[in-house]
């Protein structure tokens, strides 16, 4: 029988919870690397038990950790624990993330525009998310504050830089949004190697067709009001895009405001908000099965980061937007003021389809009925930061 | 034999307890401590100072015989309570935040 096992990353450590393929019973293990922030964890799709996390602390910096057990124990790749010193180049380099600064292509990648209009160095912060290979469970890429996309071949010993995407020309427009100027979203196209979509905020979108070398925006249709030129080519706050794999020419787009929508691989995008209550908002996801069936999580404002009218509502349009549904059975509906964040949305593979998500407040809710109804599998967590499911058969 | 005290998360990153007690050669400074950390811990490389310059992280302090050493430069002598282990050297994140 099928089982789900949730990865969630949250302020304050990370948990694990697993269940059957009724999504009813579940088991809580965690916190794992308590006290730390815990950005991201996500599987790998050719090795479930191998999961990679994101270990961070503003006071400690970044520690990348991964599991080769679904989740039972972990280690710093290359590092593994109780290991005496060996002879040899100093280990730990899994968390080393060195921005490119080679002559040939790093020379051009200084500055970046920092809140005030100034440019600004960069200056590696954290990993936001990890995205592993489709095929390979040793090869992983790693979207980092400030913006940049990393890349290991090597289980997450050692990272690379895909420099192309910051040498691309439109670096020095990038700025920081409210949570940092941070690589948040990537998608590999499992009908094409070489390309990945990825997104920044405050920059964009961005596509790649030939592996990371080289890289082009892919923002035209989106409008925002906050930079001089509201169609400009970068500068857009894109909070996260989604693609079901089996469709991977369409595109959604959770836009600072404005939920997006794209039938040609990002080259252009229209706008799908229709009768949202608001088009503000972080998590966007598409249904596991169901091509035209995706889900948000609207939030009231940008200066009021909370569901509106203290009601807790998923939103499903199974018309590829436009037409949206409010999901409320199970969900708070008075007195709730939580936020969802970006990467705090995930869905599985089982008939009928599994959501989750996660919520500032610490619940993480379940949906064993494509959005029908909730149960919250957790209520009492830290702040949860990331949502990611695995399917396992 | 240095005496270190780590703070609470590095401990538990580096499996150790309250205190570690290790050999370093030559003369006994905030780098060459550090570096015997690094090199006997390798999983607390970066946590203490940047993996490239090798500055101290901002929001971490370094205190011994009740002095803050901080902002003393990399290469000055440790206090001799310190070098001669009577005194550890205490490694402990700045209070920050609510």
């Amino acid at each position: 029988m099928s089982k789900v096992r949730v990865l969630v990353g949250t302020r304050k450590g990370a948990f694990i919870l697993e269940s059957d393929g009724k999504r009813e019973n579940w088991d809580v293990s965690g916190p794992h690397f308590a006290g730390w922030e815990m950005y991201h964890l996500k599987g790998s799709p050719a090795d479930p038990n191998r999961i990679y996390a994101s270990q961070t602390s503003g006071w400690f910096g970044q520690i990348i950790q991964r599991s080769d057990d679904g989740g039972k124990t972990w280690h710093q790749p290359g590092t593994p624990p109780g290991e005496p010193p060996a002879p040899g180049p100093p280990k730990a380099a899994s968390n080393k993330f060195v921005y490119d600064t080679s002559a040939e292509t790093g020379k051009p990648l200084t500055t970046h525009q920092f809140y005030d209009g100034t440019q600004h160095p960069w200056e590696f912060k954290r990993v936001w998310h990890l995205e592993p290979s489709l095929t390979d469970p040793d090869v992983v890429y790693a979207g980092v504050e400030d913006a940049a996309l990393f890349r290991s071949t090597d289980g997450g010993e050692n990272w690379k830089e895909l420099s192309g995407l910051r040498g691309h020309g439109t670096g020095p427009k990038w700025q920081p949004g409210a949570g940092g100027m941070c690589l948040h979203t990537i998608i590999l196209d499992p009908s094409n190697p070489g390309r990945i979509f990825i997104a920044i905020s405050a920059a964009g979108a961005f596509r790649t067709d030939d592996g990371g070398k080289t890289w082009k925006p892919i923002n035209k249709g989106l409008y925002s009001q906050y930079i001089p030129d509201p169609r400009a080519e970068v500068g857009h706050c894109v909070h996260h895009v989604a693609m079901n794999p089996k469709r991977p020419g369409v595109l959604f787009m959770q836009k600072h405001w404005d939920v997006m929508r794209s039938d040609d691989a990002g080259d252009s995008w229209h706008e799908v908000s229709g009768n949202l209550p608001t088009d503000f908002g972080f998590v966007i996801d598409v249904h596991a099965h169901e091509l035209e069936t995706i889900y948000v999580v609207p939030i009231k404002s940008d200066g009021e980061h909370f569901v509106p009218d203290g009601k807790l509502r998923v939103y499903r349009s199974r018309t590829g937007g436009n037409e949206w549904e409010a999901l409320t059975k199970g969900l708070p509906q008075s007195n709730c003021y939580v936020n969802v964040l970006r990467d705090a949305m995930a869905v599985d593979l089982l008939d009928k389809c599994g959501v989750y998500f996660g919520t500032s407040g610490g619940q993480v809710y379940a949906s064993a009925d494509a959005g029908d109804s909730w149960n919250p599998i957790v209520r009492d967590l830290p702040g949860v930061l990331s949502v990611e499911v695995q399917t396992l058969t | 034999m240095i005496r270190v005290i780590l703070p609470h998360h590095l401990r538990t990153l580096a499996q150790v307890g309250s205190e570690l007690q290790i050999d370093v050669q030559g003369p006994i400074t905030q780098r060459s401590v550090l570096d015997a950390i690094e090199a006997r811990y390798p999983m607390l490389r970066g946590t203490i100072r940047d993996q490239m310059t090798l500055q101290r992280r901002p929001f971490l302090r370094f205190f011994a015989c009740e002095e803050d050493l901080s902002h003393e430069p990399p290469d000055t002598p440790l206090p001799d309570a310190v070098a001669s282990g009577a005194e550890p050297l205490v490694i402990l994140g700045a209070i920050a935040g609510g």
